[in-house]
């Protein structure tokens, strides 16, 4: 997979990233409500959290070694 | 409550421990068996981020305001996302120019500016003050709840010399100078502290987990109970609700998670984990994962000890912060709460200990150096070994910033949160991002422009957060805080020009940022770059894009290489110097440093040198006045720059040329090749040819000479001889005929008369006209054709010609009487088949494809049959690959030869086609 591609789909993942963190997303959780018990914003938080920490590793991990060399 | 002997014990046991990793990461390292050159070590070392605050200040936010505590840890999220650009990046300019700092990497980019690595250095001591005080607050805090009695308010402190937290911070800053001040690097890399700060956030993150465990599954019956018992209590459950009963601060929300986003990378001790200890830069594809995955888990539990602590204690009882500890404490277990401690110790041992390493070398190559080697004992002209000079200034500038933060502790700390101190350092880090991300992407702005930039935005900063924070500690008066400066209101700190509507810390983010972008953009735009700001834009920008051998060097002068030498020798030592510019000779200069020419690679690979351990500012102005430079201007820039690109392209064209150079000799001598093995193909031909013809002259003649010598011969006889002569004559004309036919075919001046064929008639008619000599011979002859089949494009006479000659090679092979040929016929959606088979004794494996070959028949005379050229499968073979399709040599069963061929329907015209 080239580099460019990479590059690209780290862009757009941040993009969502500031999307889902913000407002108006965010007020989606806006809710008394629970969740196996658990207070849905904070859940919803760390759930969203989770999820951008797995994109992201499977984005980097896919990408080329780089060439450059130890110092 | 724990004996504070013990406390102390373990917390020195602790820093012992701490060092005999480095010691021993160190002695791994000069062994050349690094434990630092990992992924993992590296993300963990990056969780130096998660200092006091995160291990105490997070819970005693969480207490207060509920999710408010994560901003600063979706911020890195954030950041992370874009590291694998923007990162990489950094570590590659500063792996390129030995930069050891952020106050050197923005120095060195604007032209490598002492009054701005200075600024920067002046803004980093004071904005990072507060955060050092944080730590002392955090530890101080944790030390008094373990060794008073629960819910006991700390002794107030007695005279000064008898602070405990006085002494922690001396510890401290004793510990960090053997960490990181005990010898000089050119790089500035610590294996042992980055071995030491990996192994902290280990442990941090265990003992926290294993509160957090304790909390909820030992205090309560898990997170359900717990938060089941949270919904019971009006005041706790708010806290978990969205907005919790006010309007949702999202410009706070939004602010805070761009704060952290910035600190994460522009901290000094960031920067110098990420960016200056980073040791391979692919080490950063997993960490910019890893590393958000650990802020994740250790905050996991923030939530659940910040909720069982007020549930357990009531709102407003206890020190929240310390929730962590008082827990565990009040249920009686100890240890779990020693552990805890020792986590809190690492937390804010490890931030403290990077933090002044990279602060302590921003003063000193950034703020110290410069104003020393302009005086007369240490300037250029001393010859002063200032080697053990660097590293005392080190130590003292450690010892200097820990005593600082102790001072603000002092003053400032009792009146804040944990988070709240914080919070005004990460703002004054803030300060960096504009000149140092404009740096790397955008190649017009100026030294000025940053300069403006990082004074505009400090001094808003220092206005609207860090003086409010002194006033409301008491120590100012803060009659300007309520009325503004000089009693005029729109100057009011935290509602500048009355913008009323953010809360002060995302008032003052707006204000100083706006205010830096502004400077920056519109003093940058005030005119163009000098060379030195344009060649440093050049090679920060485009660092990607350059190979470090092809990089333009920007300097033109005249130098001596044993001053040079010499210069390298006083900074870092004879030894060092001696052996650096001999590893510069054995690359350069083939060897010899007496061949070393002190051209402007040479000054440049010094001055880099040297930029490692005193700075590229301090460099610049030790190199400049070692050397005699002639000053460079914008065209002399753009000359080096078009110079190195033509450089660049010159060898970039010689290499094209001689790959291409390559690819033609390639290609000659497969031609060659193949020309001599046509050559041989052909005399092989000849010689065949001429062999064939002679065999039935030779017996012709013969013939001839015998019937011409014995006139008396019997009629009988003769009549025998003469049929010899004529069978002979015939198969020599047959022969010269198969010849011309197939130099025909094989030049391309073959007749072809394309028409539609149809195979079944066509084999019918050939099977005819075969059929009298099969029967002579005793051979059968059966047929299996189709009832009928398409017809295929074809020339019907050369097709007949092959069948023929099949089906004569088929008779000639089998045996006489008792014989059988078989002639088939099957049709395919592509083409048709035809098959010959016969029972004679067929051909071996080895020679299959030899039969094809010109004047092959099959070898072993025993089977050779008279009457064959040795063209007819040659000629075959020719003619059926002419329309398109295949002939060969199929296994038969029952023994015998089996030859097919397959004419394909959509059959190309061959070329030569007179129709």
């Amino acid at each position: 997979m080239p580099d460019v591609l990479v590059t690209q789909r780290l862009v757009a993942l941040f993009g969502v990233a500031v999307a889902l963190l913000n407002f108006p997303l965010l007020a989606l959780w806006d809710h008394d409500s629970h969740w196996l018990g658990l207070p849905l914003f904070p859940v919803a938080l760390f759930a969203i959290w989770a999820l951008l920490i797995g994109l992201l590793a499977w984005v980097v991990e896919r990408s080329p070694e780089p060439a450059q060399g130890t110092r | 409550m724990l004996p504070a002997s013990l406390l102390i014990a373990v917390s020195f046991a602790y820093l012992l421990a701490l060092f005999a990793i480095a010691w021993w990461a160190d002695r791994r390292a000069q062994a050349g068996r690094s434990v630092i050159g990992n992924a993992w070590v590296y993300a963990l070392s990056l969780a130096v981020y998660c200092s006091a605050w995160t291990y105490f200040g997070s819970v005693g936010r969480a207490a207060g305001s509920g999710v408010w505590f994560l901003p600063i840890y979706l911020g890195p999220m954030l950041a992370m996302i874009l590291a694998w650009l923007v990162v990489r990046k950094m570590i590659r300019i500063a792996r390129a120019y030995r930069i050891t700092s952020i106050a050197d990497f923005i120095a060195s980019r604007y032209g490598k500016s002492p009054s701005l690595a200075g600024l920067v250095t002046l803004i980093t001591v004071v904005g990072i003050v507060p955060y050092m005080a944080l730590q002392l607050k955090g530890i101080s805090s944790a030390y008094a709840v373990m060794t008073s009695p629960l819910g006991a308010m700390a002794a107030r402190a007695g005279p000064w010399w008898a602070d405990s937290t006085l002494y922690f911070a001396l510890a401290l800053a004793g510990f960090t100078i053997v960490f990181g001040a005990r010898h000089l690097d050119t790089t500035e890399r610590h294996e042992g502290m980055v071995a030491a700060i990996a192994f902290e956030s280990l442990v941090k993150l265990l003992a926290f987990v294993a509160v957090g465990l304790f909390v909820t599954y030992g205090l309560f019956n898990g997170l359900g109970d717990l938060f089941a018992r949270a919904r019971g209590d009006d005041g706790i459950r708010r806290l978990l609700q969205f907005g919790q009963g006010q309007p949702f601060a999202y410009s706070q929300w939004a602010g805070l998670t761009l704060l952290a986003m910035l600190s994460v990378i522009f901290l000094p001790r960031q920067f110098q984990v990420m960016v200056v200890e980073n040791v391979h830069e692919s080490h950063l594809r997993r960490a910019v994962w890893v590393f958000p995955l650990y802020l994740l888990l250790i905050n996991l539990f923030v939530l659940p000890i910040a909720i069982g602590g007020l549930l357990h204690f009531g709102p407003g009882r206890m020190n929240a912060e310390m929730f962590v500890l008082s827990l565990p404490l009040a249920q009686g277990w100890t240890m779990l709460a020693l552990a805890a401690f020792v986590g809190g110790l690492s937390a804010a041992t490890g931030m403290v200990i990077v933090e002044a390493i990279a602060v302590s070398t921003m003063v000193c190559n950034d703020l110290v150096m410069p104003w020393l080697l302009r005086t007369r004992r240490f300037g250029a002209r001393s010859a002063a070994d200032l080697t053990g000079m660097l590293l005392g200034i080190r130590r003292l500038a450690i010892l200097v910033i820990l005593m600082l933060g102790y001072l603000y502790f002092h003053l400032a700390g009792e009146a804040y949160a944990l988070v709240s101190i914080g919070l005004i350092s990460f703002a004054a880090v803030a300060q960096f991002a504009p000149a140092l991300l404009g740096g790397m992407y955008w190649k017009g702005g100026t030294r000025h422009g940053a300069m403006a930039g990082l004074l505009a935005g400090f001094l808003c900063w220092a206005y609207t957060l860090m003086l409010p924070s002194l006033a409301k500690s008491g120590w100012l008066d803060d009659g300007f805080l309520r009325d503004g400066l000089f009693g005029i209101v729109w100057l009011k700190p935290e509602a500048l020009l009355g913008l009323g509507a953010l809360d002060n810390l995302t008032h003052s983010l707006f204000w100083s940022l706006l205010l830096n972008i502004g400077a920056y953009v519109g003093v940058s735009l005030w005119r163009l770059p000098t060379a030195a700001e344009a060649s440093q834009a050049l090679l920060f920008v485009d660092v990607d894009r350059r190979s470090d051998a092809r990089q333009p060097v920007f300097w033109q002068g005249r130098a001596q290489a044993p001053a040079l030498q010499a210069l390298l020798a006083r900074f870092l030592g004879v030894e060092r110097a001696q052996r650096l510019i001999d590893g510069y000779a054995q690359e350069q200069a083939g060897g010899t440093v007496q061949a070393l020419v002190a051209d402007a690679r040479l000054v440049q690979f010094v001055e880099t040198q040297l930029a490692g351990a005193i700075g590229s500012a301090s460099a610049r102005v030790m190199v400049a006045s070692t050397v005699e430079e002639e000053a460079l201007d914008l065209q002399d820039v753009m000359r080096i720059l078009d110079e190195a690109s033509q450089l660049r392209a010159y060898s970039h064209a010689l290499e094209e040329k001689s790959v291409s150079l390559e690819r033609a000799t390639a290609e000659l001598r497969q031609a060659n090749e193949q020309l001599t093995s046509l050559d041989r193909l052909k005399d092989d031909f000849m010689s065949s040819v001429t062999h064939e013809l002679r065999t039935p002259l030779t017996s012709i003649r013969a013939m001839a000479e015998l019937i011409r010598d014995e006139p008396d011969m019997p009629a009988e006889q003769r009549q025998q001889f003469l049929g010899i002569v004529v069978v002979e004559a015939e198969r020599l004309s047959r022969l010269v005929n198969q010849v011309l036919d197939m130099a025909k075919i094989e030049a391309g001046h073959a007749e072809w008369h394309n028409t539609a064929v149809d195979m079944r008639a066509l084999l019918e008619q050939a099977a005819g006209s075969l059929a009298e000599l099969m029967r002579e011979r005793g051979i059968t002859l059966s047929l299996e054709l189709p009832e009928q089949v398409a017809p295929l494009q074809a020339d019907a006479d050369r097709i007949t010609q092959v069948v023929l000659n099949l089906l004569s090679n088929a008779a000639k092979y089998a045996p006489q009487d008792g014989g059988r040929v078989r002639l088939s016929l099957q049709e395919s959606p592509d083409g048709v088949k035809v098959q010959v088979q016969d029972n004679g004794p067929g051909v071996p494996l080895e020679q299959r494809e030899r039969v094809f070959e010109k004047f092959r028949q099959v070898s072993g005379d025993d089977h050779y049959r008279p009457g064959g050229t040795g063209l007819g499968l040659p000629i075959s073979r020719q003619i059926v690959e002419r329309f398109g399709g295949r002939l060969w040599l199929e296994p038969a069963p029952g023994g015998g030869a089996c030859f097919a061929f397959f004419l394909p329907f959509g059959a190309p015209v061959p070329s030569g086609s007179s129709s």
